[in-house]
């Protein structure tokens, strides 16, 4: 008998199912149809990405001192205008002088978001209540200032990304505790503790934003007694927060229901109370669980806030489309300040989107039911 | 034993702590709070309005609008009255949404099935399509195809043209228009005919199915039975349909039916967003789908076309239906950007227009809700009633 007391080396993969080739034909030519698909895509990047990239950087004028520079035989995109115009578009009509207030503001979010990031970092929940509850009184004193020291920079000068990201952050501050308590609210025992929390909520969700704008901006000075007047981004703001809770709300919803019942059960067996065993038991677990749904919430409301351009606040786009495109010294240029704010909007959006889809790939315990 | 019954109930807790009385009090406390809440509201609005001299009630709807509207279904003019401006405001919305969530699906579910393709570069297309489209707001998306795209098309003399009967410039898009004749009664009343005989010869088949195992190919059977006795009737009466192709006179198009670019660049821009979610949702529809059952269904003998039909699609539809309602109901409420833009839909002209000029906020904004509350529920109901057809029916 004959038995080898050798193994055998490895022989490297039939040259048919490995390398580039065996790589195109599983995954372009595979049969007559993909054939024709890869052709039909190829087709399309090629009619549509040369034209592209030959405007927005082969032909571009990125540094220019006037309108004149851009144009001509040639020209393609003239991101010089987006340059010349960074404070207004970053800043809106906020005076230059003072745009360090909001640059301070800006960091010192960002120097205080960033720890929350870190695990084990400890004592998170203070720093998450001093973030929601003390920074914007200081990030309000920093922008509106007013008082000790700091002139006052009204709202009506507020613009451009800045009130964007404004918008949408207070937003989202405001409406995450209301959006909490309307969802307890919703599955709450008492019926009409319940039903009220229903037809808030369902209102809200069934009317498009811009009529609550609509309303924000002409029916709230009706409501309010003669002298006490809101200026028109906190009426907006309101509006915006109370559209925001309803869909936090049925976010919040999702994650309450997702709880077991048992833990529910063992909490009133504990002997806590209803406010104890939510926000002892309940709702960490439900939170952590709805942390995905609520920045999806979250970009849905920021790209929602380019509509307070109708109401006539100067978000990025409204700076873009109104101011900008009516500036005589850089007119024609609007494909590019519209392309500007589309790239601004979507490397936001694109990041938190990754973001939570990461999130919901690191909380999904594998485990469900 | 029976006498220690009465000492061994629990004794009753004090009337602050029994968690019925406490119901009663809290759900009474936020009774009387809202109540408060919408009775100051309602006397200092009033009081408010008084001082401003604007008039309340619905009387201004039968008075003269006096503006004129870019588009209307209906017959209109600038003597028609504040309640026929919104009707036509309604109409246009229902026309935009409804165009917007067909055309969506459908451009939806083949980005979808495309971003599931194994050919790669398809695959990669759907996907930078999705991410880009559904990361940029949708304001900027109706501005970027209304005055980028359309703005720049050529003048009504150099207008695109595609077979010399559709055109489009910078006026808006021109297609032909069906003009029937009478006679084009008998060709519909076939039609109608020929759909109730597929729909008794589908529900006859079935059961011959289900009694004998024999199919019969009913696709087919149904074609031939829908197309060629209405083709023969239609030819029979003497083709009574026309087209009538829009024709250049003087400085712009005549004849045909024009879709305006506040219209154009709304329905594109519409449909683009809501395919890109509509994608990732036929995705993980069909993505949900246990890869077991088509293996199952493959190994029993069926057609790749036949699992896809029969087994996978059914099963998807489960997954896909309950978001796919919200996003029919996110389209028609995004359509009120048409505002941006100046599309007469209803929040354009009611809420815009006719608002400014007779200032009467309260009922128009409850008007304007009303609406888009009842067209929300009204396609819910209708999704619901949907999902409830396709559910699983569980023995």
């Amino acid at each position: 008998m004959y038995v080898t007391d050798k193994i055998l080396p490895e022989l490297p993969a039939p040259s048919n199912s490995k390398g580039v080739v065996h790589w195109l034909k599983s995954n372009l030519f595979s049969s007559p149809v993909n054939i024709v698909f890869t052709f039909l895509g190829l087709l399309l990047l090629y009619k549509t990405l040369p034209p592209i990239i030959q405007w927005a950087f082969i032909d571009a004028t990125w540094v220019a001192d006037t309108r004149e520079e851009c144009l001509g035989e040639g020209k393609g995109a003239c991101w010089a205008y987006i340059g010349n115009r960074f404070g207004q578009v970053m800043y809106g009509f906020y005076p230059p002088a003072e745009y360090w207030r909001p640059n301070i503001a800006g960091i010192l979010l960002i120097a205080l978001t960033i720890p929350l990031f870190i695990e084990k970092m400890p004592r998170k929940v203070w720093l998450g209540a001093f973030i929601l509850l003390v920074f914007p009184f200081i990030a309000y004193y920093l922008i509106h200032g007013g008082f000790l020291g700091l002139s006052e920079v009204g709202t009506d000068k507020w613009g451009g990304l800045m009130l964007t990201l404004i918008i949408s952050l207070v937003g989202i501050a405001a409406a995450l505790p209301l959006g909490i308590i309307l969802a307890l609210g919703r599955r709450s025992e008492m019926p009409i503790i319940k039903s009220v929390c229903v037809i808030f909520i369902e209102f809200w969700r069934g009317v498009p934003l811009i009529s609550v704008l609509f309303m924000a901006s002409v029916m709230l000075p009706l409501f309010l007694p003669e002298g006490s007047s809101f200026d028109k981004l906190a009426r907006a703001m309101i509006g915006i927060i109370l559209f925001q809770a309803a869909y936090v709300a049925e976010v919040v919803r999702g994650g309450l229901q997702a709880i077991p019942k048992g833990q529910y059960e063992a909490a009133v067996a504990m002997g806590l109370s209803y406010w104890k065993s939510m926000t002892l038991i309940i709702l960490p677990q439900a939170l952590k669980l709805v942390i995905p749904g609520l920045v999806n919430t979250f970009i849905a409301l920021f790209k929602d806030t380019t509509l307070v351009l109708i109401i006539g606040l100067f978000d990025l786009l409204a700076i873009i489309e109104n101011v900008l495109g009516s500036d005589s010294s850089w007119l024609g240029f609007f494909t590019e300040g519209l392309v500007f704010a589309a790239f601004v909007f979507w490397i936001f959006c694109f990041a938190m989107s990754r973001y939570s889809m990461a999130l919901e790939r690191k909380l999904d315990t594998g485990h469900r039911n | 034993m029976t006498e220690h019954n009465g000492d061994l109930k629990p004794s009753k807790p004090p009337i602050w702590n029994d968690p019925k009385y406490r119901a009663l009090f809290f759900q009474v406390l936020l009774m009387a709070g809202l109540g408060y809440f919408f009775y100051s509201i309602v006397q200092t609005t009033l009081g408010n309005m008084e001082k401003q001299h604007i008039s309340t009630g619905f009387g201004f709807l039968s008075e003269k609008a006096g503006f004129d509207i870019l588009q209307t279904l209906i017959p209109y003019s600038s003597d028609s009255s504040y309640g026929h401006t919104f009707y036509v405001g309604i109409l246009n919305t229902l026309l935009v949404s409804i165009l917007g969530i067909f055309l969506a699906s459908i451009l939806g579910f083949i980005i979808g099935v495309a971003r599931l393709s194994n050919n790669w570069l398809l695959s990669k297309i759907a996907t930078v399509y999705i991410e880009t489209f559904r990361n940029i707001p949708l304001l900027i998306q109706i501005f970027f195809w209304y005055i980028v795209v359309l703005r720049a098309m050529p003048s009504a003399r150099d207008s695109l043209s595609l077979f010399d009967s559709f055109f489009l410039n910078v006026r808006g898009l021109y297609l032909p228009a069906p003009i029937t004749e009478s006679s084009f009664i008998y060709t519909t009343i076939t039609v109608v005919i020929a759909l109730i005989a597929i729909f008794i010869f589908k529900r006859w088949a079935q059961k011959r199915q289900e009694a004998t195992g024999e199919q019969l190919p009913v696709f087919l059977i149904s074609l031939a039975v829908l197309t060629l006795p209405a083709l023969l009737v239609f030819f029979a009466t003497g083709s009574p349909l026309v087209w009538e192709i829009p024709e250049l006179k003087g400085f712009n198009f005549q004849g045909g039916i024009t879709i305006i670019p506040e219209l154009f660049a709304l329905l594109i821009a519409l449909t683009i967003y809501t395919a890109a979610f509509i994608a990732e949702i036929v995705r993980s529809g069909i993505k949900a789908v246990n890869h077991g059952q088509t293996e199952a269904a493959l190994s029993v003998g069926l057609t790749p076309t036949q699992n896809l039909r029969l087994v996978v699609i059914p099963q998807a539809l489960r997954v896909i239906i309950p978001p796919m309602t919200s996003q029919y109901l996110n389209l028609l409420k995004n359509s009120s950007l048409a505002t941006a833009i100046g599309y007469p839909d209803l929040v354009s002209v009611f809420m815009g227009t006719t608002l400014n000029q007779t200032g009467q906020a309260i009922e128009i904004v409850a008007m304007t809700m009303a609406v888009y509350l009842v067209l929300s529920l009204l396609i819910s109901l209708f999704m619901n009633w949907y999902n409830a057809k396709m559910a699983l029916i569980e023995r």
